[in-house]
C-alpha cells in the first residue's frame, strides 16, 4: 500500500492514477494517526508553496508522523514542493523545513533565464543507482518550479542544467527526493516511478 | 537546457472535440482522450484543452473530460476557458490537470491572478492574452474571445500579470490567428522581453519556419497549435525534426 500525503498544495490526483498505473494500490493520507499506519511506502508530492505546505502539515499533526515514519525507515518519495520540504530551509519561507537532507532550498536568479523553469529538460545520471534500470543517461522529465534544492551533503544522483546545475535526484538511506514530476514525464517518468516503487534502492 | 514545447490546443465544446484531429477514419474524431492520447504518442510536449461550451451544462462536462485524460495522459495539460473563480480553478485542478488558463476573467478581476497563484501556485496560473495590433509597436488587450476591446495595453498587461503572480503568458495575435502568415514576432519578442515567466506563441502559423521564428526571434518558450496539426499539414515529429536540424533544444 502506497501513502500518497494530501496537504492542501497542488493537486495529487496524476500523482494517485500513476502510481495505480504502475500497479500499487494507494491511499490518501490527510491526517495524523488515519490509515497512515498501513502504509509501506509514503510519497509527499506537491506544487505550490514551502510555507503553506509546512504550515499545513504541522497544523495537522502529519509533519510529526511523517518525520517518525521516515526516521523508522518507510521508503518515502519527495516530489518537487515534497523534497525540497525535506531541506532545512527554502529562501521561499521563513518557516523551517524537515532537515533531513543538509542544505538549502534557493530561487533561480541567473540573468536571461525564464522563472519558474517550465517544461522539458535533461535528467544527469551522476551516480547508478537501481532506480535508473531502463532510463537512458539524459533523458527528459518534466520540471515545474522557481526554486531549486542546494544539498550540504553527498546525496545527489542526478543533475539538471537550467542557468546552472542543480540536484535534480537526490537520496539519503530511504529517502529519495526528485525535483521534476515523473508523473507528468510520459513513458521515462513512469519507468522511473516503477523503478522508486519496485527496486530496493533504500539501505 | 530546457527544451521548446510544442503544444497542441483542443477546442472542446459540450464535452466532445470540435475541430479535432482530421483522420480518416472519422469515428474518434470527437473523443478528448483519444485526440489528447494521439497527440502524446506523436511526442507533444503538453497539452492545451479550450472549452468553448456555451452553457453551464455544457461546461459542467469539462470536469469529466479532464478526469478521463488524466487517467490516460501522463504529460502536463492545461485547461482554460470559462473559469472564472478559486472554485472553478480547484474543480478542474483537483480532477488531474497540471494548469488552468484565464482571460477575460483575468482582466475583469485581477484578483483571480493573485488568489489563484497564492493557492495552486505560479506553476498553474496561465494568463491568456489575446492581443490586437493598434498601431506599430503598440497592441491592446480583446477580452471575450477577441470580440471586446479593452483599452489595456498588452505588454503593460502582461508585466502586470507576472506581478499578479502568473507562471506563463499565453500570447495571440488576434490579427494573424488563421491567418497561416505566422506568429506575429514583433509581438511576441514585446512581451518576452518584458517578462521574466515563459511566453507562448500562438496565432498565424502556416510553416515549421514560422515555430522556428517564433523560438529564435520571438523568444517563445514554446508554442500553440491548432488547425496545422489537426489537419495534419504539419506532424509534431516533423516539427522536430527540423527544429533539432536548426539547432533548438527539443524533447524527442
Amino acid at each position: 500500500m502506497v501513502g500518497i500525503i494530501k496537504y492542501g498544495v497542488g493537486n495529487i490526483y496524476s500523482v494517485v492514477t500513476s502510481v495505480k498505473y504502475c500497479g500499487r494500490d494507494v491511499v490518501i493520507v490527510e491526517k495524523s494517526e488515519g490509515n497512515i499506519s498501513k502504509v509501506k511506502f509514503l510519497i509527499l508530492p506537491g506544487v505550490g508553496n514551502f510555507k503553506s505546505g509546512i504550515d499545513y502539515l504541522k497544523k495537522t499533526g502529519l509533519f510529526e508522523e511523517l518525520k517518525e515514519k521516515i526516521e523508522k525507515g518507510v521508503p518515502f518519495l519527495g516530489i518537487c514542493l515534497g523534497l525540497q520540504l525535506l531541506f532545512e530551509w527554502s529562501e521561499e519561507g521563513k518557516e523551517e523545513g524537515f532537515g533531513i537532507f543538509k542544505g538549502k532550498v534557493v530561487k533561480f536568479k541567473n540573468k536571461g533565464i525564464k522563472v519558474p523553469h517550465m517544461g522539458w529538460n535533461k535528467l544527469k545520471i551522476v551516480r547508478e543507482n537501481l532506480i535508473f534500470k531502463n532510463i537512458f543517461d539524459n533523458s527528459y522529465f518534466y520540471f515545474a518550479h522557481s526554486y531549486y534544492p542546494v544539498p550540504e551533503e553527498d546525496i545527489t544522483f542526478g543533475i539538471t542544467e537550467y542557468g546552472n546545475k542543480f540536484s535534480s535526484i537526490v537520496i539519503k538511506n530511504n529517502i529519495l527526493g526528485v525535483q521534476f514530476h515523473p508523473e507528468k514525464s510520459g513513458i521515462n517518468g513512469l519507468a522511473l516511478l516503477k523503478n522508486i516503487l519496485e527496486e530496493k534502492w533504500w539501505r | 537546457m530546457v527544451a521548446i514545447r510544442i503544444i497542441p490546443c483542443l477546442d472542446v465544446k459540450d464535452g466532445k472535440v470540435v475541430k479535432g484531429i482530421h483522420f480518416d477514419d472519422l469515428k474518434i474524431a470527437g473523443d478528448p482522450v483519444e485526440n489528447a492520447y494521439f497527440y502524446c504518442k506523436e511526442g507533444a510536449d503538453e497539452l492545451v484543452f479550450l472549452d468553448i461550451s456555451a452553457t453551464i451544462e455544457g461546461r459542467k462536462t469539462m470536469v469529466d473530460v479532464v478526469k478521463k485524460v488524466a487517467e490516460v495522459i501522463f504529460i502536463p495539460f492545461t485547461v482554460g476557458g470559462g473559469i472564472s473563480s478559486l472554485n472553478d480553478m480547484d474543480k478542474i485542478l483537483s480532477n488531474g490537470a497540471d494548469k488552468i488558463s484565464i482571460n477575460t476573467s483575468a482582466v475583469r478581476n485581477y484578483k483571480l491572478i493573485k488568489e489563484g497563484a497564492e493557492r495552486f501556485g505560479s506553476q498553474c496560473i496561465v494568463v491568456a492574452i489575446d492581443a490586437k495590433k493598434i498601431k506599430e509597436g503598440k497592441w491592446e488587450v480583446y477580452i471575450e474571445s477577441g470580440k471586446t476591446p479593452t483599452g489595456l495595453d498588452v505588454v503593460e498587461w502582461a508585466k502586470k500579470a507576472e506581478d499578479l503572480g502568473a507562471g506563463e503568458i499565453l500570447l495571440t495575435s488576434i490579427d494573424r490567428d488563421g491567418t497561416c502568415d505566422g506568429y506575429d514576432i514583433e509581438l511576441t519578442r514585446m512581451v518576452s522581453e518584458n517578462v521574466s515567466i515563459p511566453v507562448i506563441a500562438s496565432g498565424g502559423a502556416g510553416r515549421v519556419e514560422h515555430l522556428y521564428e517564433a523560438i529564435v526571434k520571438g523568444g517563445a518558450s514554446a508554442v500553440l497549435l491548432a488547425s496545422l496539426l489537426h489537419f495534419r499539414i504539419l506532424t509534431i515529429p516533423k516539427i522536430k525534426e527540423y527544429l533539432k536540424n536548426k539547432g533548438i533544444a527539443i524533447r524527442e
